[in-house]
């Protein structure tokens, strides 16, 4: 396969593997994976497979928010999960991709950090969200992004005995979210639209524009990549294929 | 009061619910999933590809490299900032010298085969289920090998000699305290390849504690065996 031979394709709007230029790979989000984690998924898009763990602490607040929680997102490229993930200390790929997540999150208001308060100045909650490749066959936005959420969704917060967190006992108390915002990536090559890239299809793209997308059909966090341009026209037909891929990715949650 | 009833019921030479699956890694050469109790380790093998930094190349033979990593998410309590410390240095390099005996890298000079290990869950026993599970991704991956390598993590508990010991059994406090005594098994010669201490244990325990590690092992080897029949039935 070469550049050449994938915008021939994509022209005729056919895929490699059959799919449309607006289609996903099968997508699959399954709660409750890892037993040490306080809320976990595993999301699968084709080969695509991710894992999102959520850990929770209890400290002292950052001193400008006493009365806030806070967020942490963080995105592993596993050397286990592709050839070109070196190990060592996170790539700028690695830190791209757990920024545009934390982002799409944040903005949203989804977490709503001063309900993980618990003594104002003194403790709160930190929601550490882990997203961990397994196997990478591209399109990592947007299964980290569904990830992160449904990892959310699945946590319950540990007990707290005075100020100490008892990790042995999960309550059944969830984390306050009240929002599911969800990135949708669209790519181009060439002239040519299309989401849900496999890796030779995302290291032939020119640039994508991630796309943080609400139930109620607002933007919350754009990140535009690549080294190619983007037209004005561009971006809004790729907002569009972004509102309207979203709530099919919703439905896996 | 003395250990005479292990914390989750089994007996005392009795192993976790074990389940093994390869090729869970679809990307790499080899992979396997392998699971005792609520530990899990997936192991994915990547090369042969060239070794860097250069002057560790041997032009004699390839260079098997170990990663032994855990999931931030994946400990008993606070989260496990990424990264990797001397634990986990420590670990890669006990696996490498775990798994290396029973691997032929002749045809391989200067160049490395490395194993990834990552952890998404744990329960005690992660180097040695990280060391059964990359025996079986190596395999695999279809590297020459004169067998697999078995490995479990064994333990004095109070005064009893057990096999698989979980966190709970691990930070037993009572009197005789918990010794842990992991161990890895070349199956077909008995061989050991891994075999680390901490605690206090007299010299007949250690030789019951080995002994008891290698009837473990045939248990665990027959599950890592049946893992890769079924893997080659699939693609037959």
């Amino acid at each position: 396969m070469n550049r050449e031979h994938l915008l021939k394709a994509l022209a005729k709007g056919v895929r490699y593997d059959g799919r449309k230029l607006d289609e996903y790979r099968p997508v699959k989000v399954e709660k409750d994976v890892s037993h040490s984690a306080e809320g976990s998924a595993k999301v699968t898009i084709g080969a695509t497979e991710v894992i999102v763990g959520v850990k929770m602490g209890c400290e002292k607040p950052y001193s400008d928010t006493p009365e806030e929680g806070n967020l942490m997102v963080n995105v592993e490229l596993l050397p286990l999960s592709a050839d070109r993930h070196e190990p060592g200390p996170p790539t700028q790929e690695g830190i791209e991709l757990s920024r545009v997540t934390d982002r799409g999150i944040r903005e949203s208001k989804a977490l709503d950090v001063k309900k993980l308060c618990v003594t104002k100045g003194e403790l709160v909650w930190n929601i550490m969200v882990d997203a961990c490749t397994l196997n990478d066959d591209g399109g990592m936005f947007d299964a980290i992004g569904l990830g992160a959420m449904a990892a959310l969704q699945n946590a319950k917060y540990p007990e707290l005995e005075d100020g100490v967190v008892n990790y042995d006992k999960k309550s059944d108390v969830g984390v306050p979210l009240d929002r599911d915002p969800l990135p949708v990536t669209v790519y181009k090559a060439g002239p040519h639209l299309f989401v849900d890239p496999t890796i030779q299809e995302q290291l032939f793209a020119d640039s994508r524009l991630t796309i943080s997308v609400t139930r109620e059909n607002t933007i919350v966090a754009l990140q535009k990549g690549g080294p190619g341009t983007l037209t004005v026209a561009d971006i809004d037909t790729m907002v569009g294929i972004a509102l309207k891929k979203a709530p099919e990715l919703r439905k896996a949650l | 009061m003395s250990y005479d009833k292990r914390f989750d019921g089994r007996q005392f030479q009795e192993l976790r619910k074990m389940e093994a699956k390869v090729g869970v890694v679809p990307s790499a050469q080899g992979s396997a999933m392998f699971k005792i109790g609520n530990t899990v380790a997936i192991a994915a093998v990547r090369g042969p590809r060239e070794v860097r930094p250069r002057f560790m190349q041997d032009p004699t033979q390839g260079l098997l490299r170990c990663h032994y990593n855990m999931m931030p998410f994946s400990g008993h309590g606070d989260r496990v900032r990424p990264g990797g410390g001397r634990r986990s240095k420590e670990i890669s390099m006990i696996m490498e010298q775990a798994l290396r005996p029973v691997i032929n890298l002749q045809d391989f000079p200067n160049a490395m085969i490395e194993v990834f290990v990552e952890l998404p869950q744990t329960d005690a026993g992660t180097r040695c289920a990280g060391i059964t599970a990359a025996a079986m991704a190596l395999a695999h991956a279809g590297y020459e090998m004169k067998d697999l390598v078995t490995s479990v993590a064994l333990g004095k508990v109070g005064n009893q000699i057990v096999a698989d010991v979980n966190y709970d059994e691990e930070a037993y406090e009572g009197e005789g305290g918990s010794t842990d005594i992991p161990i890895a098994i070349v199956p077909s010669t008995g061989e050991v390849t891994l075999l680390q201490l901490d605690g206090e244990v007299t010299q007949e325990d250690l030789k019951k504690v080995i002994e008891l590690g290698t009837k473990a092992a045939a248990d665990i080897f027959a599950v890592q065996q049946q893992a890769l029949k079924d893997a080659f039935k699939e693609t037959a």
